[in-house]
């Protein structure tokens, strides 16, 4: 079938999100948006298999809600991209800004360059669904804030060190977050802890190592070792007792 | 949530206003259709050395004839006249915007190293808060803001902003949250050469507008982001801060930080907060400041509110969303993200 080739220039976001739906609950299996700049909520809960390609820079909340379909971003993404996304992926060849993966429930955000403040903000995990945000370049501060399940896995590449801000993990209650090289104990949030990363967790990540190299044509070879740090909660319950006393 | 942008050209080469009203129209989402406006600097080469006062009258009657005679009395009216409106459909014309073109008399204002501006200034505080029905909205030299209860584009096109030329452009959409929408409430809020446009909110207005009435101010807009241009106005201008350390002083480092810092610097940081406590700035905010030299975009110290910064040779775009950026400047070439509370300052070079 031939991709459904849609012109957004100047497009609103609601008809164009609209022939979007549409197309996907007919059966279209290949999207191709040209020309998009600043138009919200693109794919937002779509369900089904489609492969969404994006030429520009969507707006805000891309993927919300999404089920399924693969988004693959040639441009910057703007704030939340991921926000409460069930399943599918986004692969965005550039920048994103703040809250990325704002609540992710399920599939994968892959970032080649650099995120914002409150990346992977309040993800989550359940039985089967577990959120992956993996991020090429360097992240700013409250990293995997409130986090309560998923993978968080910033790579670094240009950077040194990987993160300089602070709060990283700031509430941490589940999931978990791996930062390339070492991590400065100071930068770390309330309810973060950072432990030694293994050669057990090294086989756990491989396929999500070489998945995202591949996407972006990186060789992997040189992230294949246990030069990571991993940073866990300390508790579950990182507030117990601020509101209230037990 | 609000949407803010702006422009400065470095090399004051003036750009008319209808890029910028595509800009923010881009983001008509961040606002709800109660606030809207735009200030350009440059736009008044003919009276370049007035104060271009724009005034909000509900008529032409009494609230006119006070300003008048407080005008006349405290210097010269060089040239007056109704601020051209377009109607629109979707924007109803609560007040009659106005424009004099002033010349403080300097000899009045006594205490004071610069008795134009504190001339003017005294007046814009007393005129609000005594004239009934009149509110003046901006009080700088060859600027001018022009604002409304409308949605981006509605307030652009009733003001015809694509008439006047600027090098340097702020723009601002609003959602009112904390307080009603009206078209003093409407940003950017202006005090002589200074100007602002803010995104989110200043959860410290209790303390900071305290601070700023104790020295002479007097907040009439019902809304926070007024105490950011009289701050700017009592340490940049009347302290003799550079906008750098302005900045520093409403969003400064955390205390760990400052201990962790060479002891000098420490030691400086550590005096301006304390002397500047009541001025420091709490909340999630965005914010871009102008002033005929320049413009300044810094946001909270925690970042909850969005910032990104474009160039493009002579021009330096600073904005809540990229894309708004790419659409007043398709050619944009370098775009980054500032670190919470660090200052983006574009000057100009000439």
């Amino acid at each position: 079938m031939e991709p459904l080739v849609i012109d957004a220039k100047g497009m609103h976001y609601t008809p164009l999100n609209k022939l979007i739906r549409e197309a996907v609950a007919s059966g279209v299996k290949e999207i191709v948006l040209n020309n998009v700049l600043g138009q919200r909520f693109i794919g937002n809960g779509v369900r089904g298999d489609a492969k969404i390609t994006i030429n520009g820079v969507p707006g805000g909340d891309l993927g919300m809600f999404m089920s399924g379909p693969e988004c693959e971003i040639f441009g910057n993404a703007e704030h939340a991209p991921g926000n409460t996304m069930d399943y599918g992926s986004l692969i965005i060849h550039g920048s994103a800004g703040d809250a990325v993966a704002h609540s992710m429930r399920g599939g994968k955000v892959f970032v080649e360059g650099n995120i914002g403040y409150r990346g992977g903000i309040h993800m989550k995990e359940y039985d089967g669904k577990r959120p992956i945000l993996v991020v090429g370049g360097t992240s700013h501060a409250f990293l995997g804030e409130y986090m309560a399940g998923g993978l968080i896995l910033v790579f670094g590449i240009g950077q040194e060190p990987t993160i300089q801000d602070r709060g990283i993990g700031s509430g941490i209650h589940g999931g978990e977050i791996i930062i390339r090289g070492d991590v400065n104990e100071k930068l770390l949030g309330v309810g973060a802890k950072k432990v030694k990363f293994n050669e057990d967790d090294l086989e756990r990540l491989t396929p999500v190592i070489k998945d995202f190299c591949e996407r972006f044509g990186i060789d992997s070879s040189q992230f294949l070792d246990t030069n990571y740090s991993k940073i866990i909660p300390a508790s579950s319950r990182p507030f117990a007792g601020k509101y209230t006393w037990e | 949530m609000c949407g803010i942008i702006g422009v400065i050209d470095r090399t004051m080469s003036r750009m008319d206003g209808s890029s910028i009203k595509e800009a923010l129209s881009l983001m008509d989402e961040r606002g709800s259709g109660e606030g809207a406006g735009y200030v350009a600097y440059g736009i008044y080469p003919d009276y370049a050395d007035c104060y271009a006062i724009h005034v909000f009258f509900d008529n032409l009657l009494e609230p006119k004839t006070m300003v008048d005679k407080i005008l006349q009395t405290w210097g010269r009216v060089v040239h007056q006249e109704e601020i051209p409106t377009y109607e629109q459909p979707g924007l109803k014309k609560e007040h009659i915007p106005w424009r004099y073109f002033f010349k403080p008399y300097t000899d009045l204002m006594v205490g004071t190293t610069n008795p134009d501006d504190d001339n003017v200034k005294r007046l814009v505080m007393s005129i609000n808060s005594t004239v009934e029905g009149a509110l003046i909205f901006s009080s700088g030299k060859n600027l001018g803001v022009f604002k409304a209860s409308g949605w981006p584009e509605d307030v652009a096109n009733f003001y015809r902003i694509e008439d006047y030329k600027g090098y340097i452009w702020l723009a601002h959409n609003r959602y009112p949250t904390n307080t009603s929408g009206w078209w003093g409430g409407a940003h950017p809020f202006n005090l002589l050469d200074w100007s602002v446009v803010h995104n989110g909110e200043i959860t410290s207005y209790g303390t900071n507008r305290r601070y700023v009435e104790s020295n002479g101010y007097d907040c009439t807009m019902f809304t926070d982001t007024e105490v950011v241009a009289y701050l700017f106005d009592l340490l940049g201008r009347k302290h003799g801060l550079p906008s750098e350390t302005v900045v520093t002083a409403l969003a400064p480092p955390f205390w760990d930080e400052i201990d962790e810092m060479p002891e000098k610097q420490e030691e400086f940081l550590r005096t301006l907060r304390l002397t500047y406590g009541p001025a420091l700035m709490n909340g999630p905010f965005a914010i871009v400041v102008a002033t005929k030299d320049g413009i300044v975009g810094f946001t909270d110290r925690i970042k909850l509110r969005p910032l990104i910064v474009g160039e493009n040779g002579s021009r330096l775009y600073i904005s809540s969303e990229e894309a708004a950026i790419r659409t007043m400047d398709p050619e944009v070439k370098t775009i980054y993200m500032p670190r919470a509370g660090e200052p983006v300052i574009g000057r100009v070079t000439i």
